[in-house]
């Protein structure tokens, strides 16, 4: 059974010219296990390659049980002139959520 | 002075953030400086063209009406302030200020500014300097090139304070730059102690963007609620002179400012969290752990600090062509095959006057509109919005956008309504460079009464 990023996590888009920022941070240490272990940069890549976005970083904040994506070239040409309704992707934060992560039904045999 | 312990405030996050939390948090926040964010990257290049029509303009044209809500107040309870709606005149911005004070009841104040962010003439002078974003030279851009400003730090904001200033206006210096700088000329403190730069920087970093710190782009019904989020306040920080920073907000206000709000915006506008560069130092966030220490009350550690760069960050804005764009509304059965037949009506009619753009966007809003998706995927929904943007060199091209979409009232598929044309807008984009700092000369000039 696939997890849900939204029932896990919580998420706040960035964005600096043509690159987004997005947080993403779990509600609770096994949210942040599972994150920490499958939320990876290829899947979030994955996600948004349709914007033409890419290439993605990934950065680990343990301690705030939260990842730090960047993600380049997902604002349609930047902030400043982009024709997109959402020039600053605020609502990509949204689209992240949307992710579902692989389960693993640890425990089980 | 040397002081123990000081207290600075947020009263706004961006040019056009609502007022009343500003005032509220000068009267009720008893703060000993109030700090107010009001420029985004590309507004100070339209401010520049407002400056070159017209000498006497260039400043936030949002300043009056804010300045007289905050003045009164803050005055009264000896809350300095320091703002960059200065923008491309911050002089004149001081100026026009000084004329409208006394008629607010303001008649005697000292103001410093900052100048020397604006270096339009030495971009001119130096072409071969790269492009951040893509390497190219910036002599591409000078053809077109609106305005130019480097990030200046909060040493400058400390030196208007020196002067015993009650208001210190500037134009561009970094957003967190306007909370560090009361904090450097409170304690003194020294460009070497990297540590006390860390937390004033990050104090600044979560303040900056006003009530995004206290529930603001936070709440989520039935999951992340927000207790009275319609009386949202604004953030303010106690800061001591040993460097310990504790946030919280406006007593009494609404919101909620908890390790939750200050994670999200800790990372915000963030990339790498170990190098958050900015012009007074290059702070590691990547260690940063929040403790909650009462209701609303919330204390970080971590912080690291080290040394602010050789360079100043410049941000070039150009003139980028025009962008037109319009909407039309569709509802009830087979609506959003009236709206897709309504995109390539207008497409056509475009393109049969023989008008060309060089980028073309549609949406289909209620379906892919904000995160791009394939609208073949979205459930049907019972009404729809088309949207037509482009972007072309010609004015008159991009006028023509707005006013196909909104013909197909009249001319399109049946049952069109709800049009809107939102005419051409030119398009002022932005790219940076990085310059010596020996390059930029600020300095402090005393506005004063006539």
């Amino acid at each position: 059974m696939s997890i849900r990023l939204y029932d896990i996590a919580h998420a706040r888009a960035g964005d600096k010219g043509n690159t987004s920022n997005i947080s993403v941070t779990a509600y609770d240490n096994a949210g942040w296990q599972a994150i920490q272990r499958d939320l990876t940069a290829e899947l979030v890549l994955g996600h948004f390659q349709h914007l033409g976005a890419g290439p993605v970083r990934r950065y680990e904040l343990p301690q705030l049980r939260a990842l730090n994506f960047v993600i380049e070239n997902a604002l349609g040409g930047g902030v400043t002139r982009s024709l997109a309704i959402d020039p600053h992707g605020k609502s990509l934060s949204a689209w992240m959520l949307t992710i579902e992560l692989p389960g693993h039904n640890e425990g089980a045999k | 002075m040397a002081r123990d312990k000081i207290r600075i405030g947020c009263g706004a996050g961006f040019s056009d953030d609502r007022i009343p939390p500003g005032v509220e948090i000068v009267e009720k926040g008893d703060l000993d400086y109030l700090a107010m964010e009001c420029l985004a990257e590309r507004t100070i290049a339209r401010e520049t063209l407002d400056r070159a029509k017209d000498p006497t303009k260039g400043y936030t044209p949002v300043l009056l009406e804010r300045m007289e809500a905050i003045m009164p107040p803050a005055l009264k309870r000896k809350v300095k302030i320091v703002t960059n709606m200065g923008a491309a005149n911050p002089m004149g911005a001081a100026q026009v200020l000084r004329q409208h004070a006394p008629d607010w009841g303001c008649p005697d104040y000292t103001c410093a500014v900052v100048r020397g962010d604006e270096v339009t003439d030495i971009m001119r002078a130096h072409p071969e300097l790269a492009l951040m974003e893509d390497g190219a030279p910036l002599e591409s851009l000078l053809p077109r090139m609106a305005s130019a400003n480097a990030y200046l730090g909060a040493d400058v904001v400390a030196q208007g304070f020196a002067t015993g200033a009650d208001l210190v206006i500037t134009g561009r210096v970094a957003d967190p730059a306007l909370f560090l700088g009361p904090m450097l000329h409170a304690f003194g403190w020294s460009y070497d102690d990297y540590a006390k730069l860390a937390n004033g920087t990050l104090a600044g970093h979560l303040l900056e963007c006003s009530g995004q710190l206290t529930g603001g782009c936070f709440a989520d019904p039935g999951k992340k609620e927000v207790e009275d989020l319609a009386g949202l306040g604004y953030p303010l920080a106690d800061v001591w002179a040993d460097g310990r920073v504790e946030v919280s907000k406006t007593p009494g206000s609404g919101g909620r400012l908890d390790v939750a709000t200050c994670t999200e915006q800790l990372l915000y506008e963030m990339h790498d969290p170990s190098a958050y560069i900015t012009p007074d130092c290059v702070l590691d966030a990547s260690g940063v752990s929040f403790e909650q220490l009462g209701k609303d009350r919330v204390a970080f550690h971590g912080a690291r600090g080290k040394p602010r760069t050789a360079t100043y960050k410049v941000v070039v804005g150009y003139f980028d062509g025009y962008m037109g764009s319009g909407e039309m509304g569709f509802a009830g059965h087979n609506a959003v095959a009236r709206a897709k037949l309504g995109i390539e009506v207008v497409k056509e009619r475009l393109r049969r006057r023989g008008l060309e753009y060089s980028e073309m966007r549609i949406d289909l809003i209620g379906m892919n509109s904000l995160h791009a998706n394939d609208a073949a995927l979205a459930p049907e929904p019972y009404e729809v919005r088309l949207r037509i943007a482009a972007r072309t060199t010609d004015k008159k091209a991009a006028e023509a956008v707005g006013a196909e979409v909104r013909s197909l009232h009249m001319q399109g598929p049946t049952g069109a309504g709800g049009g809107i044309n939102f005419g051409a807008r030119q398009i002022l984009a932005v790219k940076s460079v990085l310059i010596p700092r020996e390059w930029v000369k600020p300095d402090i000039a005393m506005e004063r009464a006539a």
